[in-house]
């Protein structure tokens, strides 16, 4: 097998099944009645974690092709932010069903009220239409240009979650703190690399540098 | 003072233990169902077997010869496994279930508690001697979290009127302080600094005398469990549990109010009153309704914690929204 064989076949589905330990787990749980003695708040404390974890991860992607020049990354990507949307999607279908009974109005109001539930709400919007255009397809109907644009949303996900976990912590704010460092190290280095580009090709005053990054294929930009 | 009774419950009131253990199945089963719809995924399948999560400690001591109380509610209890795994027990972890995990480090035998301040009668009682002092009852209370979560779990204690009474305070003591143990041996959660040890909670002078107000030594028929506040804890019903001081070993009165331990962490979060208020929201979170541990759905929350009747005249002319 080569490389891109061995990822597709036996790496990217071992993925894909790791990804769904932490539902899984949640699942037997629920059956053998060992979610602890409050299971929704088991259940929204699991899937917000891991939501958080996988949008870290997806944004991680890019950053650690630069550094370890293994192209073969990117097909891990797709996969990981649709499995953020997934335990995104349940962190919120608990807190709407179970918190707030379905009422639209009393979701309106802790969006617009408490700030941890806004930032939580945003991060979450913002995921579902990266979500949604997450084919192949949507790729080519935007353009590689436009859908990489709309796909930057992720970091405005990335920071709100972060903070949506840090507001909502009571006392001890060394776990968010972890996560925000990380979060703040994944974005400046793209900043860092935008910059340092930029200059270069200010530098080089060469015209055909431009030209040929902008004929890379959408996938591989940032 | 007019105290209000609730209604009397009656033994054959109480749900039997077998009922409220199969409706908790009941729960398990509504709880996977509202999973799997949440995540477009079914559950099918056969219930596994019930599980023993209400069985007590075999090893605890039991307490006998308890009073019942016109106080208790006729609510469904939660388990003993609720109230003994799902702590806020900072002294031994910020998790919930750490208490449980690590309270084994705990000594309540023997145990001395210190009364000290404006009385005539301070000095130093072991905790033993003090739970013979008087007849011990049990109360069912409904114990409403500051995080918006409530159980229904029988304490057993005597009123903190009676022990305040035995020490004669002056009327110099306008309020209550009370201290838990500090000891980073047998605490280990003290060696971190979420908040300032010894752990500080206090109660004006009226709100301790009021019949309400309990001093507990065990739940569910038997000691208290070290995760539950070992060997001597406070219950104030209608307040937030965190005024339910853990573990204590100083009851002092005295003149001036004092910085119960979370208003000195969070001043703008949590104030020495801690009512429970469905009208005034903790800043981050509503406190409007509140998830009984054992039900799918929040529940609304009620003012003082349902015990309206009995104490909302001890703050007639106080705004609760300053004095929250």
């Amino acid at each position: 097998m080569t490389h891109n064989e061995w990822a597709r076949r036996v790496v990217k589905p071992a993925v894909f099944l790791a990804c769904l330990i932490p539902f899984a787990q949640l699942v037997y749980g629920a059956f053998l009645g060992d979610l602890g003695a409050n299971p929704v708040e088991t259940i929204t404390n699991t899937t917000g974690i891991w939501t958080l974890r996988l949008v870290v991860t997806t944004v991680a992607i890019t950053p650690a092709r630069w550094l370890t020049k293994w192209n073969v990354l990117i097909r891990f990507r797709r996969m990981l932010g649709l499995f953020a949307f997934f335990y995104g999607s349940m962190h919120f279908l608990t807190y709407f069903v179970l918190d707030q009974s379905l009422q639209f109005g009393g979701l309106w109001e802790d969006v617009m009220k408490r700030p941890y539930i806004t930032m939580g709400f945003t991060a979450f919007v913002l995921l579902i239409p990266l979500a949604l255009t997450s084919t192949q397809a949507s790729i080519r109907w935007l353009g590689g240009r436009r859908w990489n644009l709309l796909h930057r949303l992720v970091y405005i996900t990335a920071m709100c979650a972060v903070v949506h976990y840090w507001w909502k912590v009571k006392v001890d704010t060394t776990y968010p703190m972890y996560y925000a460092l990380t979060v703040a190290t994944l974005l400046g280095v793209r900043v860092w690399r935008a910059v340092a580009k930029r200059q270069t090709i200010a530098a080089s005053r060469h015209p055909a540098q431009v030209v040929s990054s902008a004929g890379l294929h959408a996938r591989d930009l940032p | 003072m007019l105290i209000k009774k609730s209604p009397d419950i009656r033994e054959s009131e109480v749900t039997p233990r077998d009922v409220y253990v199969r409706r908790r199945e009941f729960l398990k089963v509504a709880g996977s169902t509202a999973l799997a719809v949440t995540a477009a995924g079914a559950i099918g399948g056969v219930l596994t077997g019930s599980t023993d999560a209400d069985a007590q400690n075999p090893n605890a001591q039991k307490l006998t010869n308890l009073k019942k109380s016109p106080f208790s509610t006729n609510e469904k209890l939660n388990s003993y496994k609720d109230a003994t795994t799902y702590n806020n027990f900072y002294e031994f972890g910020l998790d919930k279930g750490d208490p449980a995990r690590y309270a084994g480090s705990l000594r309540p035998r023997p145990w001395s508690v210190v009364v000290e301040g404006q009385c005539a009668k301070p000095g130093t009682y072991n905790v033993e001697d003090i739970m013979k002092w008087f007849p011990l009852e049990e109360r069912i209370y409904r114990l409403r979290c500051v995080e918006a979560w409530s159980m229904v779990i029988p304490w057993i204690g005597f009123p903190l009127s009676d022990f305040i009474k035995r020490f004669e305070p002056s009327s110099k003591a306008t309020y209550v302080k009370f201290t838990t143990l500090l000891d980073m041996k047998q605490m280990p959660g003290q060696t971190e600094p979420v908040l300032r040890w010894p752990y500080v909670e206090g109660l004006r002078m009226d709100e301790a005398m009021h019949p309400l107000a309990l001093l507990a030594v065990g739940l569910y028929g038997e000691v208290l469990p070290n995760q539950n506040g070992a060997p001597i804890r406070l219950i104030v019903p209608w307040k937030y549990g965190f005024k339910g001081i853990k573990s204590i070993v100083r009851v002092s009165f005295v003149e001036q109010q004092p910085l119960n331990t979370w208003q000195q962490t969070i001043p703008r979060e949590y104030g020495f009153f801690a009512n429970v208020n469905p009208d005034v929201d903790h800043p981050r979170w509503t406190q409007k309704t509140e998830r009984r541990l054992g039900e799918l759905f929040r529940r609304k929350t009620l003012p003082f914690n349902g015990y309206a009747d009995q104490v909302a005249s001890l703050y007639s002319g106080m705004d609760l929204r300053k004095f929250y």
